[in-house]
């Protein structure tokens, strides 16, 4: 047994343990009863999720792979399940409250999380079409069910069922492409499509393939013209299963997007290139732009999240080492961010019941003046602004296409930014330039308030040294750029 | 002392941590605490500053007190400070307790309001010291957040308007100074301000799409520099959020955004578009300078019109301000020297000049010209205050407005006698709406029955203006006060520019 996981399977020990751990869990929650279960089950998994996120962290560097090249743990891999496993560790950890006072807490939620994380886990350490089209599915069936979780209201069953029906079908254009990938190179391993490449330049088939996959994997990372479903599936789904689509899922496909067209497709990058600008300054502007009429603030983030997307790509735009760590810097400040606000959003009650109008924040600074100034940090770091550590997020990967020669799109992501500053102004504007009016409860659960002030005091104290992450990416992708 | 600009720069940030963490409570002692405080942190940032100005050797023309650390990856902490911005330094440590001692009445949320203050009194002062472009950038920016709380929570009516185009323009016009930055940083290696003045950019032409650009990159690069220098400063005609900011922005927020923030913009002329783009800077001189002649006689007709006292005053700032670029980009001695002089000066005689408006604000609640007149019977020792700075402004011999606008038409005749005869137009209008406003407010019979009581200035308020009027005049009296500290490193300047590769060729080419 023992050499069996060495030879084969000694690099995802940690996917293994959590897979192994979600099937447990299924049968603990089945087999027991009552509200304290479920708490149980939701503790664990976020316990389990912290434990495994600790261990990465500390893995020593290096790269291995398992199962004949199905399976990569490198550097890029390991920094993302870090991120991956502690959001999502944080997100269960915030929506408990949530969910207690919604009745709704139930022991399958954290196991659908667990689950979807584990396809996570497999995507950003995914070698080959097949492992990828797998941690896909997985993160993705998962992520339905997620969706539509309150299934006693139309619209979260409206957000599960539109989610599946678009996500089947990118899905299918992603194995469309792939197995045009397939049939064109002669391979599913992601090394082979590149020498497949190197050797006989990119026909005319791999370019069908390459589209096809670029526009999947643009629809799971919500990048515009692909964004459609996300401001419903946003909505319609319950706050914390919103704040887990928010965060982690991005990380996850938006490492496997880098690999797949770095890894396979590195060759082509001129092919590449302009398909990635599209969708990168298409996501900025209608993040931007759409953003600004909303007024629910959960569909308010799902335009945000569109609009980030935009900027991260920008550093897969460059195709250079530098946007490579841009881009992973870009998307840890991202989750800092989000995993904050969503924080706040789960826990905006009037008299008892959840509220998502942004309205309903009208003088909040005068209710809550900490909270308040908070989520002004947060929402000014969303924006970009200086010193806030958002800015810096994007300058990195601004710096990184400018190198890369793209200066108009840079430019086009300057002019977004300011676009996009207005609507986080609003919410400034309602808070603090808003007319008295019913406030919102001012209960607020004690690891709401704890993480939204913590994550907005790193965009404060960020400022000073960005805790060494750009390093720990840098030193991340350097296998990647070896050669 | 080797981090004294770090301390200037931050003391004022830790008052205001100390002050969110610890002062509590809504009473008046409570609010009284919060003013000291306030009050005491904005003096001792002054009197650290005064140790600046004593250790500061004007005939050293590199930058002093320079304090280095890394930062971020490719980016350092450097700090330090020449003759061009030693000065701004200390006028913004000045003001800052001025202002403190003029906003003493505010009592809608005093703590937030001193908090935004000193928060922003940081970011002002570092603007001037940073010697790292991003770091600049970085000061150069945050400082939109407090502006923006202090229009949009104490302003008057419109002020959402006002606040959200005062914080959307400014920002438009930095990000393309930022991707300016980014490209410079690419194209030197560094972001060292110090070095990046010895680095040359590019400078032969390129065409683009058909269109040849004279001096190429280093066009392109002063260009997005100064999309972002003239917003700020304000240039016409992208004045536009001057006037709306400063009219719903509170008196203290008026003083500040006149005096320092619109000085931000010159400056980075004198740090980054002169010496860096000396080419792009030499061949777009005469279109910054027309659009500074249309600034100076348009805004001054404009401001002659107007009903509202703080909309005149904003005007008249931008007018004055069109000096300061014909100074700065005649690229001499004497249009650097008083560009600089020019800024200085405006920033006390504006500042002076909100805080006069603020005094009949505070007891009236009106800035509309019509509802005064005759105050001079009621209000003699405001009325004499009130002439002084009114005169600063129109430029009267003996004040500091005078040796401003002297030196930069000095500077513009020898560049262009076209120029710098239309721009000493603009003296006589700031003459005619300064003076008319001045009579309407001030003299004539006190009919309107609703300022049969008003007041005289109290101590409190006399405190606030004497050291301003000690400074215009003493500025006015004996200029020398300013140029001799700024003059070595100007001269280096505009040596430096007409040194550097490219320029001479162009010079000798005339």
């Amino acid at each position: 047994m023992s050499a069996f996981l060495d030879i084969y399977s000694a690099a995802a020990i940690p996917e293994i343990i959590l897979a192994v751990y979600a099937m447990a869990a299924l049968i603990w929650g089945a087999f027991s009863k009552g509200e304290g279960a479920d708490s149980g089950i939701l503790w664990t998994t976020a316990l389990i999720l912290l434990g495994l996120g600790a261990w990465l962290a500390v893995a020593p560097p290096g790269s291995r792979s398992a199962f004949g090249g199905l399976f990569i743990d490198d550097g890029v891999s390991r920094f993302s399940k870090v991120l991956i496993l502690v959001s999502s560790a944080l997100v269960l950890v915030l929506s408990h409250d949530y969910f207690r006072r919604e009745r709704q807490l139930k022991y399958e939620f954290p196991v659908l999380a667990a689950l979807s994380v584990v396809g996570m886990m497999t995507m950003v350490s995914a070698g080959d079409l097949m492992s990828m089209y797998m941690g896909i599915e997985l993160q993705s069936l998962s992520l339905y069910v997620l969706a539509a979780f309150n299934r006693d209201s139309a619209r979260s069953s409206e957000a599960g069922l539109k989610y599946f029906v678009l996500g089947a079908l990118s899905s299918g254009l992603l194995l469309y492409g792939a197995s045009l990938a397939y049939g064109f190179a002669g391979t599913t391993s992601f090394v082979g499509i590149a020498q497949a490449i190197e050797a006989g330049g990119v026909s005319l088939g791999m370019l069908f393939a390459l589209a096809f996959m670029a526009a999947g994997l643009a629809f799971k990372v919500s990048a515009a013209p692909f964004h459609m479903w996300t401001p419903d599936v946003y909505e319609g789904a319950p706050t914390p299963v919103t704040a887990f689509f928010a965060t982690a899922p991005k990380v996850a496909a938006m490492v496997l997007f880098t690999r797949l067209l770095l890894e396979a497709f590195g060759d082509a990058s001129g092919d590449w290139r302009q398909i990635l600008v599209f969708l990168s300054v298409a996501s900025m502007f209608i993040g931007a732009i759409a953003a600004i009429g909303q007024r629910d603030i959960k569909r308010l983030m799902a335009y945000s999240s569109i609009a980030h997307m935009g900027f991260a790509l920008m550093g897969i735009c460059a195709g250079t080492k530098q946007g490579v760590d841009a881009m992973l810097l870009y998307i840890a400040i991202y989750l800092t961010m989000n995993i904050g606000t969503f924080a706040f959003i789960l826990s905006m009650r009037r008299n008892g019941a959840p509220v998502t109008d942004i309205g309903a924040l009208n003088m909040y600074s005068r209710q809550s003046p900490l909270r308040a100034l908070a989520l002004l940090l947060l929402l000014f770091s969303l924006a970009g602004i200086v010193p806030l550590v958002g800015f810096f997020a994007k300058f990195y990967v601004f710096r990184a296409a400018l190198d890369a020669g793209m200066i108009w799109l840079v430019v086009a992501g300057g002019i977004a930014s300011v676009i996009g500053a207005f609507y986080y102004l609003r919410i400034v504007y309602f808070m603090y330039f808003g007319v008295e009016q019913e406030h919102l409860d001012s209960e607020f659960p004690k690891f709401g308030t704890l993480a939204l002030v913590a994550s907005a005091a790193l965009m404060l104290v960020g400022a000073v040294n960005l805790f060494g992450v750009p390093e720990i990416a840098s030193a991340a992708t350097s296998a990647w750029f070896a050669e | 002392m080797e981090n004294l600009l770090s301390i200037v720069v931050f003391t004022p940030l830790i008052a205001a941590l100390i002050m969110a963490a610890f002062l509590r409570g809504e009473d008046k002692a409570a609010e009284l605490n919060v003013k000291r405080l306030a009050f005491v942190a904005s003096m001792a940032t002054f009197a650290a500053s005064l140790f600046i100005l004593a250790g500061f050797d004007p005939d050293d023309t590199g930058f002093q007190f320079v304090e280095e650390h890394s930062w971020l990856p490719g980016l350092k902490y450097k700090m330090g400070v020449d003759g061009i911005s030693v000065l701004f330094v200390l006028l913004t440590t000045f003001l800052m307790p001025v202002t403190m001692l003029a906003c003493w009445n505010v009592t809608h949320r005093i703590k937030e309001f001193m908090i935004a203050f000193l928060v922003l009194e940081t970011f002002m002062v570092g603007v001037f010291c940073a010697l790292d472009l991003v770091l600049f950038y970085l000061f150069f920016e945050a400082g939109l957040i407090p502006m923006f709380l202090i229009i949009g929570i104490w302003g008057g009516k419109e002020r959402i308007y006002a606040s959200f185009k005062f914080f959307l323009y400014t920002l438009l016009g930095s990000i393309l100074m930022l991707v300016a930055m980014i490209y410079l940083w690419l194209d030197a290696g560094t972001t060292d301000i110090a070095e990046l003045l010895n680095h040359t950019v590019r400078h032969d032409d390129i065409a683009f799409w058909g269109w040849r650009i004279a001096g190429g990159v280093q066009t392109m690069l002063w260009l997005a520099f100064f999309a972002s220098f003239a917003v700020k400063l304000p240039m016409w005609p992208v004045h536009t959020w001057l006037p709306d900011a400063h009219v719903q922005a509170p008196t203290g927020g008026s003083v500040i955004l006149a005096a320092i923030l619109l000085k931000m913009g010159g400056y980075g002329f004198l740090r980054f578009s002169l010496p860096m783009f000396p080419v792009a800077s030499d061949i777009l001189a005469p279109f910054v300078m027309w659009l500074s002649v249309v600034a100076i006689i348009y805004t001054s007709l404009v401001a002659m019109m107007q009903e509202d006292m703080k909309k005149l005053i904003a005007y008249s700032s931008v007018a004055h301000m069109g000096f300061v670029t014909i100074g700065i980009f005649a690229a001499n001695r004497q249009g650097v020297d008083g560009a600089i002089f020019q800024m200085l000066s405006h920033g006390f005689i504006s500042g002076a000049l909100f805080l006069c408006v603020g005094v009949i604000y505070d007891r009236m609640k009106s800035r509309r010209i019509d509802d005064y007149g005759g105050l001079v019977v009621r209000m003699p020792a405001y009325a004499l205050v009130f002439m002084i700075f009114t005169l600063a402004n129109v430029g009267l011999p003996g004040t500091s407005g005078f040796v401003g606008e002297f030196l930069t038409l000095a500077g513009a005749f020898q560049k262009s006698t076209w120029i710098a005869f239309f721009a000493a137009t603009g003296v006589v209008l700031s003459a005619a709406y300064a003076l008319w406003l001045f009579r309407r407010v001030v003299f004539g019979d006190l009919v309107k029955e609703a300022l049969g009581a008003i007041g005289d200035m109290e101590r409190r308020e006399k405190w606030v203006f004497a050291p301003l009027v000690a400074m215009v005049i003493a500025l006015g009296v004996y200029p020398s006060l300013v140029t001799d500290i700024i003059g070595p490193s100007v001269q280096q300047l505009v040596e430096h520019v007409a040194e550097s590769p490219g320029m001479t060729a162009r010079l000798s080419g005339k």
